[in-house]
């Protein structure tokens, strides 16, 4: 097991390498300055020259990149551009704020998504499948700028049940949580239900009811850790995704998470904030599919950690 | 005097309610196991063996199928009219099945020594601790050696025949009264069918049960079973001793699947087939169900139903050249 993991992480390396180098080049190829960027148009072009150099801009891109990897290995992204302050410090300041409004989404997702799939699958065909499927439908479907905007229409504006942006008391992460949280929610209920269907048409489960046992038995120990297998890869890639940050609520609801943060150091070409955030990014996807790719092995005695 | 029997199914007919129609699967059925007796139920696939078996477990999902008429007498009480809760009773406890597929008919995720004890301590009322040595005792019996490692192993460390001895273990773990076995060797490679059948009537006499065992290979029904009920599309076209039937086969459907098994002696020929294939459900010849395949077809084949014929002796038919009347309809 402890082999596995380590020999993953190793095979993580090249994976980082590639995001980084490509996040590089991207940023190289796209037009701006950063020194205009921070000095402004109008500035003297030899004042330009100088914040380059002290940037190292005018060195070759290879020297460029090799610093930005030697540094990153160190824990040093680099600075901001626009704030000054180390880009290391900016995400692990934001991210705390994401990671609270990622598990809290993701909690009731979970819970709400499985119950109702699983719900859908048992009695298929059922009103409370067409009904549950066609909302699941809806809440894939709709853009999430949308559900936000009317969420706070009707949550905030006019039942004024709960505040409509911000993040100072608990109370603040509930819309958001909702709205970032339908989505995957409703992707939970529709793939629970798919695989559900799929396993108590398996032989083992009319061996399971053969033998005698109840069909709460049957359907909660017998098929429910069967179809769970395939939709921890669902829930895993999507957690890694929240975890790094929705632009869209984040920025809606005004939360200062690592979503918004994104969005900021990209409208302000803040080079090595963007390089940060992404390999970062990157940092969170390879852990997450460890965690998803471990727990396979505690849920799938076939899959043994070679 | 008459043997008591144990189970007894009377006039049972299964039809399914499909989109494209209503099918009728099992048609009338009619037969009866005797304690302690194997009967073999033999016919092609679709013939209505397998959904005649889980009739008896009332396992048909439903909708689509549903039991219109008979009944299923087993130690003299209709199963037809127990509740579900009474019924799950009589699963895995007092009849227990084994299935086709030994490769898919285990829960993967689940020891199998897990899967065998959690059956015991259903219907047996016994601890934990005492399950687990009763569910290494019957993986004993079904011949696994090293029983005690191979409780914590999965399906999927197994082989197909060593799958199937697990399956026959956790069938028999609390001495069913009644064994119905789907096809249990079909799947198996023709070495291990025969370990099996051999444990599967050994175990028999051991534990003093009645075996229903359903196949499409008479050759297992030989070696296995005392009776033989031949199935074809929905309907019993014959019934007889197993020697009855391989001596003088009455039916000309049961005289085709004789004919057609390979023999070593004797001169080397083409294998006899027997010629087009099952009737759709859907849409059954008029007449006699057997008629377009059947070299003996008459006028009144065609155009008339056979009725199931007591010869005596417990041999029944279904065909006018040999006597039967037209079917009542």
């Amino acid at each position: 097991m402890i082999d596995y993991i380590i020999r993953r992480l190793i095979f993580a390396v090249p994976v980082l390498l590639g995001v980084s180098l490509i996040t590089f080049i991207l940023l190289n190829v796209v037009p701006g300055d950063p020194a205009v960027e921070m000095l402004g148009k109008h500035a003297d072009p030899d004042a330009v020259q100088k914040i380059r150099n002290q940037l190292g801009l005018n060195d070759p891109l290879y020297v460029q990149f090799g610093r930005f990897l030697w540094n990153a290995c160190r824990g040093d992204l680099g600075r901001s551009f626009k704030t000054g302050q180390p880009v290391t410090k900016m995400i692990l300041d934001t991210f705390p704020t994401t990671v609270k409004l990622a598990l809290s989404s993701a909690f009731v997702a979970v819970a709400v998504g499985l119950t109702v799939g699983v719900i859908s699958a048992v009695k298929q065909y059922s009103f409370f499948d067409h009904a549950s499927m066609i909302v699941a439908l809806a809440g894939i479907s709709a853009p999430i700028f949308w559900v936000a905007v009317v969420a706070q229409l009707i949550f905030g504006l006019h039942l004024k049940w709960l505040p409509i942006s911000g993040y100072s008391t608990p109370k603040h992460m509930i819309l958001p949580a909702i709205v970032l949280g339908i989505r995957f929610a409703a992707s939970i209920a529709r793939y629970t239900r798919s695989t559900f269907l799929d396993v108590i048409r398996q032989d083992y489960i009319r061996t399971a009811r053969a033998k005698g046992l109840a069909e709460r038995a049957v359907i909660f120990v017998h098929a429910l850790k069967n179809a769970l297998i395939p939709v921890v890869t669902v829930i895993g890639m999507q957690i890694s995704g929240l975890l790094t940050g929705s632009f869209l609520t984040e920025t809606i609801f005004a939360i200062p998470g690592l979503g918004r943060l994104s969005i900021w150091a990209l409208s302000n070409r803040d080079f090595p904030l963007v390089q940060g955030i992404v390999l970062f990014t990157a940092v969170i996807f390879v852990i997450g599919n460890l965690i998803v790719d471990i727990s396979y092995a505690f849920l799938d005695p076939r899959v043994r950690l070679h | 005097m008459e043997e008591k029997s144990l189970l007894e199914v009377k006039d049972l007919t299964v039809k399914f309610f499909t989109d494209d129609g209503v099918v009728t699967a099992v048609d009338r059925v009619s037969f009866d196991i005797k304690r302690g007796e194997t009967l073999g139920m033999v016919g092609e696939s679709g013939c209505g063996k397998s959904v005649t078996s889980l009739a008896i477990m009332r396992l048909l999902p439903s909708p689509p199928a549903r039991i219109t008429s008979g009944k299923i007498l087993f130690e003299g009480e209709d199963l037809l009219q127990k509740s579900e809760a009474e019924m799950r009773r009589i699963r895995g406890n007092r009849i227990s099945m084994i299935f086709q597929e030994p490769m898919t008919s285990l829960n993967p995720v689940f020891t199998v020594g897990r899967q065998i004890s959690e059956a015991i301590m259903l219907h047996q009322k016994l601890s934990g601790k005492e399950a687990v040595e009763r569910a290494v005792e019957m993986l004993r019996l079904v011949g696994i050696p090293n029983p005690e490692k191979r409780y914590h192993e999965y399906p999927h460390q197994m082989s197909g025949g060593m799958r199937q001895r697990v399956m026959i273990a956790m069938a028999l773990s609390c001495n069913p009264k009644l064994l119905i076995a789907d096809e249990p060797t079909t799947a198996l490679d023709v070495t291990i069918q025969a370990q099996i059948l051999d444990l599967m009537n050994r175990l028999k006499d051991r534990v003093g049960m009645s075996v229903l065992l359903i196949t499409h290979d008479l050759g297992v029904v030989a070696e296995t079973a005392r009776r033989v009920v031949v199935m074809y599309a929905g309907q019993v076209v014959e019934e007889a001793s197993c020697e009855d039937l391989f001596e003088n086969p009455l039916h000309p459907y049961t005289a085709g699947l004789l004919k057609s098994i390979p023999r070593l002696e004797g001169e080397k020929g083409r294998l006899n087939v027997i010629e087009g294939s099952v009737p759709n459900p859907l849409n059954l010849p008029p007449g006699c169900r057997f008629n377009p395949r059947c070299p003996e077809a008459a006028d009144i084949c065609r155009k008339k139903s056979p009725a199931l014929l007591e010869m005596g002796n417990g041999r029944r038919v279904r065909c006018f050249s040999r006597g039967s009347p037209p079917e009542e309809v």
